[in-house]
């Protein structure tokens, strides 16, 4: 099963990083300090000596104060109302997410569509699950001058091609990693005609929701009409909150989506560590309460 | 979309869920005295929640950034220095021999996704945690099972559930790629003897298999008795992947961190499957728990009475036969376990003096322990849950308590033990 997926560009450049010393703008986190209220969150839990069940299990599929704060984060964002208890699985990380929503979806045979450039660890998941990746790439529009992440595009003709009565769901990541493109409302229109048309799931990587510059407006999938059915929606604490070393992350969508997807998780990972959880719902509910103020981390951070 | 959306590899194993969902309905409906979840419910260690408020409140603030993938060098720089000496080996390297993981679950996870193709067979000792039957089917293995029976006519003893050595080395084939073992053992409490161990050594010598040693319970060994950790065992190591939970060391299960040791390559293929889903783990958390292994391997090398594994040990034996004495007196014949904080109590005397009736289709003890929710507001697990479909008839004169609980838990807990064919509530 491991076969065809032992490289890991991570494992290799990590290690040269550590050999040579480079200045380190490759790997994808802050070395800026995260953001004081959220490590006075974290601060905060773990001096707790009166909650005690802070520290031992909690909720499988997610930490009760955390669902619920995700759920009513996203009902906002989504405009339709996310049921905390069926409709969020917190994971450790998006990573997860990613692995059980391929584990949990993807049965041997099927094809999975995969916009590239792709962040890595996509092609092998879906190998894991015995899936076949099937490449659709962003090119570049112009080659001269100065160029925006939005010349990056999909050929439509190309991406409908790809397609096929075996496709069982595409991933897509917006905003891109690593070219940096928000996809526009007409691009997520366009793929989720084709996933209509072809009874396809759509896995939608938006770790970066919140880093949108100037002017961008990130586009949510699920938000588009009739998509909701068919799509899972993941984010990331780490990219949220600028703490890439708690690990925590969810997966937002229907029900029947999320089956899969759990059974994977509650074998794996089972449940996720209880304090951190806490500190993430705390962040969230501080978050949430400003939400309409420039002091918001969602506002700040991009602006930073 | 479709109810076909989910994978089929999460079908069967969804279908193996009811159990425990049926037992989380009544659990929400009656909220009984909890005897049934495996973990502790009072405050953590002092020193290691030190460790953690450290870590956190440190002018370091990259404790809240991405660490080394696979495990944070301080971690696995001091698993690797307790577990050197304790598995027999010279030097275990902390880069290539030790991998952390989201827990033990997660540690067993990866190992059989990474060594196990679909069609290997995996032998799973019966009793089992569920999460093994489960792990082996997402990773499309076979299990095979082979049963500890109590030895007849009755059993007082986790020693007294033994393993036939004739019917195991029957279940191996040329498909036979892993075998499953747990020491000591759930739910039983069972402590295998080095006899036992060298047994099954031998036999996995023999047919070449790859064994994956569950030791999480490893520091709750009871009366003296010695834990013997399977990789030490001549030519094991070479073969073992041995995991181990923080969340069992210290008492700290919502920390959820675990560790997979083994020889380089045999972690190989887990490592390529987490780099691929886990890869990086909770930097923080880790951070505090290097500080916490680096003191108390210091202190259990001293033979230190302030060590927390002895501190734990003496704890868990304490509130063994206190409860032990209780299940007694009550006529729900204890199971002493040698190890662990699971007991088994034998239920037969109590059922043929109260009507606990059910769904007849039912096994026994899920039937018990159901009555046991609604009529007595006491929660336990039915142990048929962790056998086979052919040999769930073992499990079902049991049910199992877990006595790691509080002092007021227990208190309340006695009282409706003592008084089960009397007091309805």
């Amino acid at each position: 099963k491991t076969k065809g997926i032992e490289k890991s560009v991570w494992v290799e450049f990590i290690q040269l990083a550590l050999e040579v010393k480079p200045l380190n703008l490759g790997q994808g986190f802050p070395d800026f300090a995260a953001p004081e209220n959220v490590r006075n969150a974290l601060s905060r839990v773990c001096n707790d000596e009166q909650n005690v069940l802070l520290n031992q299990y909690t909720r499988g599929f997610g930490h009760p104060r955390l669902v619920t704060a995700l759920s009513k984060l996203y009902s906002q964002e989504l405009e339709r109302p996310i049921d905390a208890m069926n409709e969020v699985l917190v994971t450790a990380g998006a990573y997860e997410s990613l692995f059980v929503a391929i584990m949990g979806l993807v049965n041997p045979g099927d094809e999975v569509i995969i916009i590239e450039p792709f962040f890595d660890c996509y092609p092998p998941q879906v190998k894991m699950a015995g899936g076949v990746p099937v490449f659709v790439p962003l090119r570049p529009k112009k080659c001269g001058g100065v160029t925006s992440s939005a010349d990056w595009v999909l050929d439509p003709a190309e991406l409908s091609a790809a397609f096929s009565s075996k496709t069982k769901a595409i991933v897509v990541n917006t905003p891109n990693n690593p070219v940096g493109k928000v996809f526009s409302r007409a691009e997520l229109e366009m793929i989720a005609d084709l996933c209509k048309k072809h009874n396809v799931v759509a896995i939608m990587d938006e770790v970066y929701e919140w880093m949108t510059y100037t002017g961008e407006q990130h586009i949510r999938m699920a938000n588009l009409p009739g998509i909701w059915e068919r799509t899972v929606t993941i984010g990331s604490a780490g990219k949220t909150f600028s703490v890439t070393g708690w690990k925590i992350g969810w997966t937002i969508g229907p029900k029947n989506l999320l089956a899969g997807p759990k059974v994977v998780h509650q074998h794996s990972v089972y449940t996720c560590t209880t304090p951190v959880q806490e500190a993430v719902a705390l962040g969230f509910e501080e978050e949430l309460a400003r939400r309409d103020t420039p002091e918001c981390y969602f506002k700040s951070l991009p602006a930073e | 979309m479709a109810d076909d959306a989910q994978a089929s590899r999460t079908l069967s194993s969804a279908a193996a869920k009811s159990i425990w969902n049926d037992m989380d309905v009544l659990f929400r409906e009656f909220n009984p005295v909890d005897l049934g979840v495996g973990c502790p419910n009072s405050a953590i260690p002092s020193r290691v929640r030190q460790d953690l408020i450290d870590a956190v409140d440190g002018q370091d603030y990259s404790v809240h950034q991405y660490t080394r993938g696979f495990g944070h060098p301080r971690l696995t720089k001091a698993l690797s220095s307790l577990y050197g000496p304790l598995l027999g080996r010279e030097q275990l390297d902390p880069a290539l021999n030790v991998m952390v993981t989201w827990g033990a679950s997660d540690a067993l996870f990866t190992c059989i996704m990474g060594l196990v193709n679909p069609g290997d067979e995996v032998i799973i000792i019966e009793p089992f945690y569920d999460s093994f039957l489960s792990q082996v089917l997402l990773a499309e293995g076979v299990p095979v099972f082979v049963p500890l029976r109590p030895k007849m006519p009755k059993i007082s003893s986790s020693a007294d559930w033994l393993l036939d050595i004739d019917e195991l080395e029957k279940a191996f084939t040329t498909r036979t790629k892993a075998l499953i073992l747990n020491t000591p053992h759930n739910p039983t409490g069972k402590v295998f003897s080095r006899t036992e161990l060298e047994d099954i050594a031998a036999l996995c010598r023999k047919k070449n298999v790859v064994v994956f040693s569950d030791e999480v319970y490893e520091w709750i060994v009871h009366d003296d008795l010695e834990h013997v950790r399977f990789a030490s065992l001549p030519g094991m190591w070479e073969r073992t992947v041995t995991l181990g939970s923080a969340g069992k060391t210290f008492s700290v299960t919502g920390w959820k961190i675990g560790w997979a040791i083994g020889p380089s390559n045999l972690l190989q293929g887990p490592k390529y499957v987490h780099q691929n889903y886990g890869y990086i783990i909770c930097t923080p958390v880790q951070e505090a728990l290097a500080r916490s292994f680096e003191r108390e391997t210091r202190l259990l090398r001293e033979g230190s009475s302030d060590c927390y594994f002895k501190e734990l040990q003496t704890l868990c034996q304490k509130k063994r036969d206190q409860i032990a004495c209780v299940l007694e007196k009550a006529g729900l014949h204890p199971i002493v376990p040698q190890g662990g904080y699971f007991i088994l109590a034998d239920v037969r005397d109590i059922m043929s003096k109260v009507e606990v009736g059910g769904d007849p289709t039912e096994p026994k003890d899920v039937r018990f322990v159901k009555w046991l929710v609604r009529n007595r507001k006491l929660q336990g697990i039915p142990p048929s849950a962790f056998f086979s479909d052919q040999h769930k008839s073992i499990g079902e004169d049991y049910v199992r308590f877990c006595f790691f609980k509080n002092d007021r838990t227990l208190d309340q807990a006695i009282p409706i033990i003592l008084n089960l064919t009397s007091g309805d509530v």
